[in-house]
């Protein structure tokens, strides 16, 4: 039951092949063995088995809310929950108790969702890694799959695999709640995605990673870090649940006001057949030196899937592409230095003892509680926001940033319907080869094919494409004009469909958890009955 | 306090106001001067704290100065992909507040319905300063001087 998808289940509550409560149970119990992966900071259990009861009462009489009344979902960190603690992963949010709900997460529990707790993330949402958090970092599933082990066994077959070292990365920001959703504790999960936040770990997890157009959903609530570039993104197992949720999601909302007035109104995706009136454009500046072959070779493949089912597949050029990393970088940290100021020790959040002055009182609390990454962002923003360099680095990267966003127009312009580009450079990496090189670093590398579509606005979806020769999953990822998300899922929803990419590998990982590393016999008493 | 004491220490290795920058090939506008680390640590009101954490900013403006290379003659800057259309507003109409108690409940320091502040309007020491009075500095976080520390929250 647990690895089945949103809708499947949303089927099953209504037939009352199961409960919400039982349901509720269930996940709250995969959350408890898998309490290793750390991918919650917040587990709401009395909150989640409250809503479980009220939405088991309206399906005794028939009056369910729609497809998403008793499903559990998971909600990332920085979006705020009223009256469950909201920490952005970050000691100086540590103890914060939001007197609202973001408004993403009220429609959610509008809708009757169940919220199984807040997922953790990097500090801030900074991060390609969900390792730099304040609670630790964020262990991908798959590290634990039958078939990864396997593969490791092979190739080291003396070494005797006592200690949990050589785990991998669930990618970032959003890995909690893709580790959440991949370990099957929730149906879909909120990340945020300001430049792949979400598609990262949704290719690192094997998901669905959904960012939506900026403007569709509201960011009311979302404890922002880059208010031109971030939006909600949505995690699932498979396309049509990331529609079913946008269609809850999406929408104007008055305490937003750069979410659009365009009417939204839920759609139901089609099942395309035919596929030759499409025009995929692969574009060649994303063809990087950097690029694993495992995943060229998966996106290669996925161009011909579509040649030959007759769409029109040709190169395209986005000459900016190579710039595009940069400009981010600098609109970023600049973004960045002005949200960071909110965090002052006054009116909520930490607060340091020092009472000499304001200043310095705010100086010792921001030192304290921000970590290197986010105090490193903050000055490289300053930085570039200062008087002499406003110009030189912030003009210029919002001029350039013009020149991106026009690249995508011409492009879609020129007939073609969505862009096919990787979404990672390669497979997820173990921590300890992650952690070699640092934040800033890492983050340049790993956005290099996600952050495009955040300075652009447009929407783009990562979809699992298949599984590399160690056994991990690899995403590929469309991108459309803006406005475009209903066509971009449903041509996403295409390729999924041909992919067929096991759902049901991941039984074998709430099957097989590390309690005892010594032998593979000990894969304990672990949710037999899912 | 101890991050300023260790970055004392590396001043005065240096001895007086040197250019911070040691990396030979580093473009740019400059290398970063003690003035502009003290000037960005005053506006940020977060310290750098670290000789690593002064390289890695060097290494963010290295890394933006790529931009250069980029042709953006007659090109405007973009400040939101929505340009093109009009801001939202609503009417001027009350529809929620009356929150003070919960919004209170989240600070730790409050007296009634106020949020309780340290003495403004005095300015953080600077690196020159805090040489000359770190000793006695140190002592005064014991406790003297305006302190609002009896003004807890009830």
């Amino acid at each position: 039951m647990l690895g089945r998808t949103l809708r499947e289940v949303s089927v099953a509550l209504k037939q009352g092949q199961i409960t919400p409560t039982e349901l509720c149970r269930k996940c709250l119990s995969v959350i408890q063995k898998t309490k290793f992966l750390n991918a919650y900071i917040t587990v709401s259990y009395e909150v989640a088995l409250k809503q479980a009861e009220e939405s088991e009462k309206r399906y005794k009489k028939g009056q369910s809310l729609g497809e998403l009344d008793g499903i559990p979902v998971a909600v990332k960190d920085n979006f705020s929950t009223a009256g469950i603690e909201t920490t952005c992963a970050s000691n100086m949010l540590k103890g914060y108790i939001p007197p609202f709900n973001a408004t993403v997460v009220q429609k959610l529990l509008d809708q009757g969702a169940v919220l199984m707790g807040k997922t953790n993330l990097d500090e801030f949402a900074m991060g390609s890694g969900s390792t730099d958090g304040a609670f630790g970092p964020v262990k991908n599933p798959w590290s634990y799959s039958k078939q990864y082990r396997e593969q490791r066994r092979l190739r080291s077959p003396g070494e005797r695999r006592g200690a949990d070292e050589d785990w991998l990365i669930a990618g970032g920001s959003s890995g909690g709640s893709a580790a959440a959703v991949a370990a099957a504790t929730c149906f879909a999960a909120l990340g945020s995605d300001t430049g792949g936040s979400t598609r990262n770990p949704a290719a690192h997890c094997g998901l669905v990673g959904f960012k939506p157009s900026y403007g569709l959903v509201s960011r009311y609530g979302l404890i922002p870090l880059v208010n031109s570039m971030d939006v909600p993104g949505i995690l699932t197992r498979c396309v049509d649940d990331a529609a079913a949720v946008l269609g809850v999601l999406a929408g104007h909302d008055p305490k937003d006001s750069t979410t659009v007035q365009d009417p939204v109104k839920p759609f139901v995706l089609p099942s395309l057949t035919d596929v030759s009136k499409l025009c995929v454009g692969i574009p060649k500046e994303y063809l990087v030196p950097e690029l694993s072959s495992e995943v060229r070779s998966l996106w290669s493949k996925a161009a011909g899937l579509f040649e030959s089912a007759g769409a029109k597949v040709i190169d395209v050029s986005l000459p900016h592409t190579s710039y595009s990393i940069v400009c981010y970088h600098v609109l970023c940290t600049s973004e960045v230095a002005s949200n960071m100021a909110r965090f002052d020790g006054l009116e909520y959040g930490h607060r340091c003892d020092i009472n000499e002055s304001t200043e310095a009182m705010y100086a010792a609390t921001r030192r304290e509680g921000f970590n290197d990454v986010v105090r490193g962002r903050i000055l490289s923003g300053n930085f570039f926001l200062l008087k002499e360099n406003y110009e030189n680095y912030f003009i210029k990267a919002q001029k350039v940033r013009r020149l991106i966003a026009n690249d995508f127009v011409n492009v879609f312009n020129s007939g073609v319907d969505v862009v096919l580009t990787p979404t990672t450079l390669s497979e997820a990496v173990p921590f300890l080869e992650f952690i070699k090189e640092d934040n800033r670093t890492r983050s340049a590398q790993d956005d290099i094919f996600t952050q495009a579509a955040n300075m652009a606005g447009v929407p783009a979806v990562s979809v699992p494409a298949g599984l590399s020769p160690q056994g991990l999953p690899i995403g590929l990822q469309f991108i459309a004009p803006a406005f475009g998300d209903q066509k971009l899922l449903t041509v996403a929803k295409w390729f999924e469909k041909q992919i067929q990419f096991p759902v049901t590998q991941l039984q074998e990982l709430t099957e097989d958890c590390p309690s005892g590393f010594e032998n593979d016999n000990s894969a304990s008493v672990f949710l037999k009955q899912c | 306090m101890w991050a300023r004491a260790v970055w004392l220490a590396f001043r005065s290795g240096l001895g007086g106001c040197q250019a911070f920058s040691t990396k030979a090939n580093f473009q740019g506008s400059g290398p970063i001067t003690v003035e502009v680390i003290e000037h960005l640590e005053r506006l940020a009101l977060v310290d750098f704290g670290s000789r690593e954490a002064v390289a890695r900013l060097e290494k963010a403006i290295a890394f933006a100065d790529r931009l250069r290379a980029v042709d953006t003659d007659g090109v405007e800057p973009m400040e939101s992909v929505l340009e093109d259309r009009c801001l939202y507003l609503r009417s001027d109409k009350v529809a929620e507040g009356n929150c003070a108690e919960e919004l209170l409940q989240n600070s730790h320091q409050v007296v009634e319905e106020y949020f309780v502040a340290p003495p403004g309007n005095i300015s953080l020491p600077t690196l020159g300063e805090q040489e000359r009075t770190l000793p006695t500095q140190l002592s005064s976080y014991s406790g003297k001087g305006v302190s609002c520390e009896h003004m807890k929250a009830q």
